[in-house]
């Protein structure tokens, strides 16, 4: 078994079906910082499967794009922890 | 030999990443949901990019692959301090079943800040000393 096989029958399967499950806690979450980090943890995941899909097609081009991501996940979660701490403060 | 590391690693990090989103799924509490997401998510991230450092084994692939790591390891630790402090000073309820909690009653709701921080300025010395006849 190839290991390109493996990757797209193993792994990026399992990574997809962990997206499925944190979408349903994004749903279902009671507050609005059970949404906030389950986003989080969507994006995290949403970088080991670009990583998984630039190993399938064998193009290290789109880890540059897995790095932009995290940068961007880490920027909405800062500001959503702002605009929650402002909100905290407000209904005081 | 190193087609079996890479599915170790890979095989390894999906495990955990699965184990992180259905933690997220099952945990009772936000603060224990941000505990597992942390974690889990970051070392089976970091187990996959590494995997991918190992496939290539390209100088430039794995300078990115080892920055992709370094950035999320210095980021989720960062930005989960942040929304579980958020998250205790807007009122979400902890379990029911929580043994013990040592910011009760430490924190000033009004202020958002901790109990018994040094003021900076003579203005907010004299609106403690105002709140606070003691």
């Amino acid at each position: 078994m190839n290991i390109t096989d493996f990757f797209l029958f193993g792994i990026l399967p399992l990574l997809g079906l962990a997206v499925l499950l944190l979408f349903i806690r994004f749903l279902i979450g009671p507050s609005l910082a059970d949404r906030v980090i389950a986003l989080d943890l969507m994006i995290t995941v949403g970088i080991g499967i670009i990583v998984v899909y630039s190993i399938i097609n064998d193009q290290p081009t789109f880890m540059d794009i897995a790095m932009i991501l995290a940068l961007i996940a880490f920027l909405g979660t800062l500001s959503f922890s702002y605009y929650l701490k402002q909100k905290a403060r407000e209904d005081e | 030999m190193s087609d079996f590391i890479i599915a170790l690693l890979s095989t390894l990090g999906t495990l955990f990443i699965l184990l992180a989103a259905l933690g997220m799924l099952r945990m009772p509490d936000f603060y224990l949901r941000v505990s597992v997401a942390t974690k889990g998510g970051s070392l089976g991230v970091g187990l996959i990019l590494i995997a991918a450092a190992i496939y290539f084994s390209d100088f430039g692939m794995t300078t990115r692959a080892l920055a992709i790591l370094f950035f999320i390891l210095i980021t989720a630790p960062v930005s989960a301090h942040l929304l579980g402090r958020v998250a205790y000073l807007s009122k979400i309820e902890l379990w029911e079943k929580t043994s013990r909690d040592d910011l009760r009653g430490k924190y000033e709701r009004e202020k958002l800040e901790l109990k018994g921080k040094k003021r900076e300025t003579e203005e907010d010395e004299e609106e403690s000393s105002e709140n606070d006849p003691s």
